[in-house]
């Protein structure tokens, strides 16, 4: 039994963090994890994605065609992965960046203006956790307390002060599609 | 008045017994017996450690009375940055000709000397690759008649000798960057004194050294022992002129 | 020592240095730049050598000037760099000293890209270096087989005064997964009887990878193959999962190979009795298990990131007793396991006897490709 999870979106926009996040959770938690990014040129400024995978057996193949949820957080990557979703799984979409909605309905879909949430939280930087929130609201992987005993273990020091901030985006990012 | 022994000759201990397999006339025996007087003198000898390059002296260190190493091609500088890091109170010096130093090495030596090696070079430029028989060198000079430039060095095709001491010297690592030649016995003094200063800017740490000595090559030049001499005197000394490129402020005074 | 989420690439280079490293020497080249910027971090901290090299030709002759101490000494690099490294790893072969190089192999040949791939199989397993020499080739999966095989690393290569060679795709450097790192140890410099120290009352010494006289030259080779003899006897290295019953074996090494897990998983969940062999020593190659496996087995499947290096290894141990068959992506492509669970279900459904699988394998790649 295993759940893969894509979060893709433009460099900067914090898809590799929330991806850790997810890791650092499942393995906290005792589960197996992996966390992949898509490293390259498009590391430098273009799009950015990993795949995090949690599950209770050796992980084969750390990457997937065809993800449990994706964590789409502008319009290319929903452009991108919409189709690959697996049927009954769950797409986030961050619609502050995306001009359309998901179409199909054969996955549960949600999306929220995510850069509008962070910014009303005074952070831009807030989107990836608004997401993250929305996204665990409804793929029930991890809690959103799991999420925030992972931040306080693992963040570095000197970003302890972001805490209260990034528990309050969860919850909203949660809160907003529930 | 009944006849004192003196001794006004002795093998230094730095050399091996085994008796060396170069040409006759060639000045390579010469620069070998020099380095080994400095470090015998210096006392230095068991503290030290060679890396032989791949050319003539790929052999060195059967001539030598120490431990050593022998680097693949102009590969020399990096073998003895990796030795000299490791065991930074020993002495390490490398011995290469003008193909292996200044053609195939020169990557490896020009970031020795840039990152201040704290290693000594001495570079033995005779105008061509003497183990493969002869062929045109990055210091060969124009005109010069080689098996690889047999009408001569032609400078529009080949372009011109590359001078390792004025390059060198302009790099800050380098403490120490000089040119000496092998063709008389005053010449062969100056070289020593050198060599001296060359090792103690090592030993005191000032970074990276090169001794560049002019030298002959009798059998592939296609002269005479005293020829070639006369060779070098005539034709080297004008294209490599003898002096010192760069001298530390640190070993003003020094003296062997 | 608790369990870290740690990423490839770095939980090599803090593995290397707590088992007594005492010395890096590299030069930039994607994707194994985290190696060469976690040494430059943490070996000065702690007394160490790092040395950025001029180039990957500087880099490995300098490890061959360090090993020459005894000390505990290695390099890093990908695919381009480590070609360049080749004339110096085959002197370190042919002078006989321990030394361990990381390969976080790319997409080729050329510049190729940097994605990851396993195109160096041959390079790194069969030579690469001029002359007859074996190296030990390890080959991680997942990053806690990358932490313990690179302190198994050195440990066989001052066993056997061998090279021994990490060899991983780009997978392997950049995923995190939780791993367990060895304690830190304190550096011992060990000082065989061999090592250029300076000889101080005692005879002197010299490390060389030249014998002049082809006498003794053979007999340095005769030593070297006697030693790989030992080496084959010993240390063959490879993981197996539900092979016990399996009809149809698949056989993939690294990232290729954990694909294929999910691949045989998923095709034993359609009720295909396939296993999977994944060497984990490259060299010496498990030819004995191979062979074991084609006395009962009636179908192999190869699975690799390259265009079948590996393959001929197989083929080599079945010895046409059975099919072998070929599936790889190239170029820095890297297959989806829903790509091998369709050639598990094709290769379950008709084995056929072919001399070249890569013939139709080239054909099945063209609905693959983009035209």
């Amino acid at each position: 039994m295993q759940t893969e999870i894509i979060i893709a979106g433009f460099g900067g926009q914090g898809v590799l963090f929330a991806g850790e996040l997810l890791a650092y959770a499942g393995m906290d938690a005792g589960r197996v994890v992996t966390w992949i990014p898509s490293y390259g040129p498009e590391m430098r400024g273009g799009t950015a994605n990993c795949t995090v995978i949690i599950a209770d057996e050796e992980i084969g193949s750390p990457l997937v065609r065809n993800p449990q949820a994706v964590i789409a957080m502008n319009l290319p990557s929903l452009e991108k992965y919409e189709p690959l979703v697996r049927p009954g799984g769950v797409l986030a979409v961050n619609a502050s960046m995306a001009n359309r909605t998901a179409v199909r309905t054969d996955i549960t879909s949600v999306g929220l203006p995510a850069n509008e949430m962070a910014e009303s939280l005074g952070n831009r930087r807030l989107t990836n956790m608004i997401m993250l929130g929305a996204l665990l609201a409804r793929l029930p992987v991890l809690s959103l307390e799991s999420i925030e005993q992972a931040m306080a273990a693992h963040l570095p020091e000197r970003h302890r002060k972001l805490l209260p901030d990034n528990y309050k985006a969860l919850r909203q990012g949660a809160a907003a599609v529930s | 008045m009944a006849a004192t022994e003196q001794l006004v000759y002795e093998r230094p201990h730095s050399l091996s017994e085994t008796p060396n397999s170069y040409c006759p006339g060639c000045t390579h025996g010469v620069a070998h017996h020099l380095i080994a007087e400095v470090l015998d003198e210096m006392n230095l000898r068991e503290r030290t450690i060679g890396v032989a390059p791949v050319g003539c002296s790929v052999f060195a260190y059967n001539y030598f009375n120490m431990d050593f190493a022998e680097a693949a091609h102009g590969r020399a500088p990096a073998m003895a940055t990796g030795l000299k890091r490791l065991q930074p109170g020993r002495i390490v010096f490398t011995y290469q000709g003008d193909g292996d130093l200044a053609s195939i090495g020169m990557g490896e030596i020009v970031h020795a000397a840039g990152r201040g090696e704290l290693i000594t070079v001495i570079f033995i430029n005779n105008a061509n690759y003497g183990m493969t028989g002869g062929q045109m060198a990055p210091t060969t000079l124009p005109g010069q008649k080689t098996t690889s430039s047999p009408y001569g060095r032609d400078v529009e095709t080949a372009g011109y000798p590359i001078r390792m001491a004025e390059l060198l010297a302009t790099l800050e690592g380098a403490a120490y960057v000089v040119r000496r030649s092998l063709h008389d016995p005053k010449n062969i003094r100056l070289a020593k004194k050198a060599l001296h200063t060359a090792f103690e800017a090592q030993v005191r740490g000032l970074g990276f050294s090169m001794v560049e000595l002019l030298s002959t090559c009798p059998t592939n030049w296609g002269l005479t022992p005293l020829e070639a001499l006369k060779w070098l005197e005539q034709n080297m000394l004008p294209a490599f002129p003898l002096g010192d490129y760069k001298v530390s402020p640190s070993l003003a005074g020094t003296r062997p | 020592m608790p369990r870290e989420l740690l990423k490839g690439n770095e939980a090599m280079a803090e593995a290397a240095i707590r088992v007594g490293l005492e010395a890096y020497f590299g030069y930039p080249i994607t994707p194994q730049t985290e190696i060469l910027e976690w040494m430059s971090r943490r070996m000065p901290e702690l007394g160490r050598v790092f040395v950025q090299a001029e180039s990957e030709l500087g880099a490995v002759n300098m490890v061959y000037g360090a090993a020459c101490t005894g000390a505990r000494v290695m390099s890093s690099s990908s695919s381009p760099g480590v070609s360049l490294m080749m004339e110096g790893l085959s002197y370190i072969a042919g002078t006989e000293l321990p030394v361990v190089l990381i390969d976080i192999m790319r997409g080729g040949p050329g510049l190729g890209n940097i994605a990851p791939s396993q195109g160096d199989y041959n390079q790194m397993v069969h030579g690469g270096g001029h002359g007859d020499y074996h190296p030990i080739v390890l080959a991680p999966a997942t990053v806690q087989e990358a932490v313990d095989l690179t302190v198994e690393a050195f440990d066989l290569a001052e066993k056997y005064r061998n090279l021994v060679f990490v060899v991983a795709d780009g997978n392997v450097g950049q995923i995190m997964e939780p791993a367990e790192l060895p304690a830190m140890r304190e550096v011992k410099r060990a000082t065989p009887e061999w090592a250029l120290t300076g000889a101080e009352g005692r005879e002197r010494r010299f490390l060389s990878s030249i014998y002049i006289d082809p006498v003794y030259e053979e007999v340095t080779n005769k030593r070297l193959q006697e030693r790989w003899l030992e080496i084959q006897q010993n240390e063959v290295r490879y993981r197996e999962y539900y092979l016990e019953d399996a009809d149809l074996v698949v056989i993939g090494f690294g990232t290729a190979g954990r694909i294929a897990l999910t691949a045989v998983r998923a095709a034993r969940a359609e009720g295909i009795r396939a296993g999977l062999l994944r060497p984990v020593a490259l060299s010496p190659y498990p030819y004995a298990a191979i062979d074991e496996l084609a006395k009962r087995a009636s179908a192999f499947l190869v699975v690799e990131m390259n265009a079948g290096q590996m393959l001929e290894d197989v083929q080599r141990a079945v010895a046409g007793r059975v099919p072998v068959d070929f599936y790889g992506r190239m170029g820095g492509m890297v297959p989806f396991p829903d790509e091998i669970l369709d050639e598990i279900r094709r290769v379950a459904r008709e084995p056929r006897a072919q001399a070249d699988p890569r013939v139709a394998w080239l054909k099945r790649l063209e609905k693959v490709l983009p035209h």
